[in-house]
């Protein structure tokens, strides 16, 4: 199975919750524990088993861009590729 | 699976079209979404360093704040003809405008109309939240009918306010309009199918087949006095069905250009 | 060059294009819809861009988009047009680039008539669009001034980078004279457009051209840097003439037609012996407040002639400040007055004042 993370740019987040309503494994949620510089909750990954693939989804709803997406993939096939 | 030979490599980051910075839209607000596509297919055309963008006046006039490109601001409504005056003597470059419905439909609909009937080459934004969002929520000229705004209170009433305008369905009537589709940001699916269409927009534009413009149904979470999730529930419960998404014009040799999803 | 015999409108059209014009954006207006007929023919004909816009708004709006790409660029209009042009202007002002305007005025208010008039001086001299802003102005009374005018609008909107207006009227849009026009002077090459210019973030970081300033205190600063920058006009660009103003007692002062008209009258006055002369501004924005000034010392009176109820008047009497009185004799509605009309004015001034 693909494995993958994501970054949340917590100087862009801006505590939409988009992402969290379009993860197909709803792994992203807001963490209401903490907040960013400019007082939002950010949203986060909390991928305890590891499920995330990596699918970008999250990152095609965020109207702030605020989600970059990894993935690990076969060393040999490690080309960039934008969703 | 063994991880020694896989190796982390990057799969989604922010397009070199826009500046790595913090935006003033609203939390939710999908022009910072559109702003994004636009990016993505102007980063993909290799064309950030020949582009061009004109801002409007509202929500998105500090669109020269996020693109990473040269960029003007326009007057309210005028930007189809500020950009009309730069790609007449700047041919080369990729000229685009990125407008509200406030600035094209309302005051800037002489200068839309004219653009499409002269087959103006350049590329049209056009988004679509129903609402005029910088002034606070008034009316605009794509307002739904019974829809409350600060100008409409009691909701807008078609016997005093007139009716929606539907700009696709407009100037996709002009001999001169090569390109005109109506796409919507309310969930992924529509979201990868509005970067298409504003890849087939640019890709009409550098092959010179006359104006092309994408209208994205977008949404106002402050204004429209919901949350975000709502918001995108609304454009496709109440947007859509007075805005039919779709192609409305697809000039000879449009067809064959572009949309190539990279 | 011969001299030739050029309509107005013709001329500032044939001389903005040897001026290296790269770009017009017109609409059709009488009395100066010649010039966008010529250039309809003209701009094409040499590769340049030409386009009768859908409105003055939409024209000064295209006007501004190409400035934004360091290009020459131009308009004209009358009146009516270029009131509608005034929020471009405004912003064109607002973000430093360069354009020129020409307005051949007509009468008014409203939609007036198409008979020549100078009624818009304020609209023109002291701004016109919003905001504290004010254009260079120059007013030619004759083609061949129409025409150096107009070439000289291109260098001085890039050297202070700012729009130029050359306000003329229905007269001089529409009459034939002999002028020369310039040799043609070679279109910049792109390359050498300022470092400002939009056209793409080329090997360089991107180039933003706006008139917002949010913050008040950075909106000052840039209202403080268009207030410098009028007083560098004011030191170097005033332009006026003067004719008999030598051994003169009184001063008739008129600008464009009327100033062309009272020099007929002045030669009369003379002919009967009244020390008379005439000075005839040519730039209105910056106006030659210190030569009026000057004059005041020696003259017993000033006469201003216009045609309007009285605009260039007011900046007469700021640049007299009381030393002599200043009367004003107008026609307007589009009235064009003859010389022995304003002989007639010479001769009341002339009459020994009641002690």
């Amino acid at each position: 199975m693909a494995k993958g993370r994501i970054e949340v740019d917590e100087r862009h987040c801006k505590g939409c919750a988009l992402c969290t309503t379009v993860c197909p494994k709803d792994l992203i949620s807001m963490a209401m524990e903490r907040l960013t510089p400019r007082g939002y909750h950010p949203a986060e990954l909390r991928d305890p088993e590891a499920a995330c693939t990596g699918c970008a989804i999250c990152a095609v709803i965020c109207p702030d861009v605020a989600i970059t997406v990894y993935r690990w993939i076969p060393a040999a096939k490690s080309l960039p590729v934008s969703a | 699976m063994d991880l020694s030979e896989m190796v982390e490599s990057l799969v989604y980051r922010k397009p070199d079209s826009l500046r790595d910075v913090e935006t003033h839209y609203c939390p939710g607000c999908t022009h910072g979404l559109a702003h994004r596509l636009v990016a993505e297919v102007i980063d993909e055309l290799g064309m950030r360093e020949k582009a061009i963008g004109v801002a409007p006046v509202g929500c998105s006039v500090f669109a020269y704040n996020y693109f990473n490109m040269d960029f003007a601001e326009a007057a309210h409504g005028r930007a189809p003809a500020m950009a009309t005056g730069i790609k007449r003597v700047n041919p080369d470059n990729l000229v685009f405008t990125y407008q509200g419905d406030g600035d094209l439909a309302s005051i800037g609909a002489a200068e839309i109309l004219h653009a499409a009937g002269r087959g103006e080459n350049i590329t049209v934004v056009f988004i679509n939240n129903a609402i005029y969002g910088m002034t606070g929520g008034q009316m605009a000229p794509t307002t739904l009918p019974g829809q409350r705004t600060s100008s409409t209170p009691l909701g807008r009433d078609v016997e005093v306010h007139g009716f929606p305008l539907r700009m696709c369905e407009v100037l996709s009537q002009l001999d001169g309009a090569a390109y005109v589709a109506r796409r919507s940001l309310h969930d992924v699916a529509n979201i990868r199918k509005a970067k298409k269409a504003l890849r087939q927009a640019f890709e009409v534009q550098l092959n010179g087949l006359g104006f092309a413009m994408v209208e994205l149904l977008s949404n106002c979470p402050t204004n429209w006095g919901m949350g975000a999730t709502d918001s995108l529930v609304w454009i496709e419960e109440h947007m859509i069905p007075m805005f039919p998404l779709g192609d409305y014009k697809v000039g000879p040799g449009v067809a064959s250009v572009g949309g190539r999803e990279s | 060059m011969a001299r030739e015999l050029l309509e107005g409108n013709v001329a500032f059209a044939e001389a903005a294009i040897r001026a290296g014009c790269e770009a017009y954006f017109g609409y059709p207006i009488t009395p100066q819809t010649e010039a966008l007929e010529h250039m309809a023919r003209r701009m094409p004909e040499l590769g340049r861009a030409f386009l009768q816009a859908e409105s003055e708004v939409a024209a000064i709006n295209m006007v501004y988009g190409a400035a934004c790409t360091g290009a020459r660029v131009m308009s004209s209009s009358s009146s009516p047009g270029v009131s509608l042009m005034m929020e471009g202007m405004s912003y064109i002002a607002g973000s430093e680039v360069p354009a020129v305007l020409v307005d051949i005025m007509r009468g008014g208010p409203g939609l007036g008539n198409i008979a020549p008039s100078q009624g818009d001086y304020f609209q023109i001299v002291k701004g016109g669009g919003h905001g504290d802003y004010r254009p260079i102005v120059l007013a030619p009374a004759t083609v061949q001034e129409l025409i150096n005018l107009t070439v000289e609008a291109f260098d001085l909107a890039e050297r202070y980078r700012c729009i130029v207006v050359v306000l003329a009227d229905g007269c001089l849009g529409q009459m034939m004279e002999p002028a020369e026009l310039p040799p043609m002077r070679a279109i910049r090459p792109s390359a050498e457009r300022p470092e400002w210019a939009l056209n793409g973030a080329e090997g360089r970081s991107p180039n933003v051209i706006s008139s917002i300033y949010l913050e008040p205190l950075e909106e000052e600063e840039f209202n403080r840097r268009l207030l410098a920058k009028q007083a560098e006009i004011e030191a170097h660009e005033v332009r006026f003439r003067e004719l008999a103003l030598d051994d003169a007692e009184l001063a008739v002062v008129g600008f464009g037609t009327s100033g062309r008209v009272a020099q007929s009258a002045v030669k009369f006055a003379r002919q009967e012996g009244i020390k008379v002369g005439l000075m005839r501004p040519i730039s209105l924005n910056p106006f030659p407040y210190d030569a009026l000034g000057r004059l005041a010392d020696r003259m017993r009176a000033f006469l201003v002639v216009e045609m309007n109820g009285g605009q260039m008047v007011e900046d007469v009497r700021l640049a007299v400040e009381g030393k002599a009185p200043v009367r004003f004799y107008g026609r307007m509605g589009g009235v064009v007055p003859f010389p022995d009309e304003i002989l007639a004015e010479i001769r009341k001034l002339n009459a020994p004042t009641e002690a």
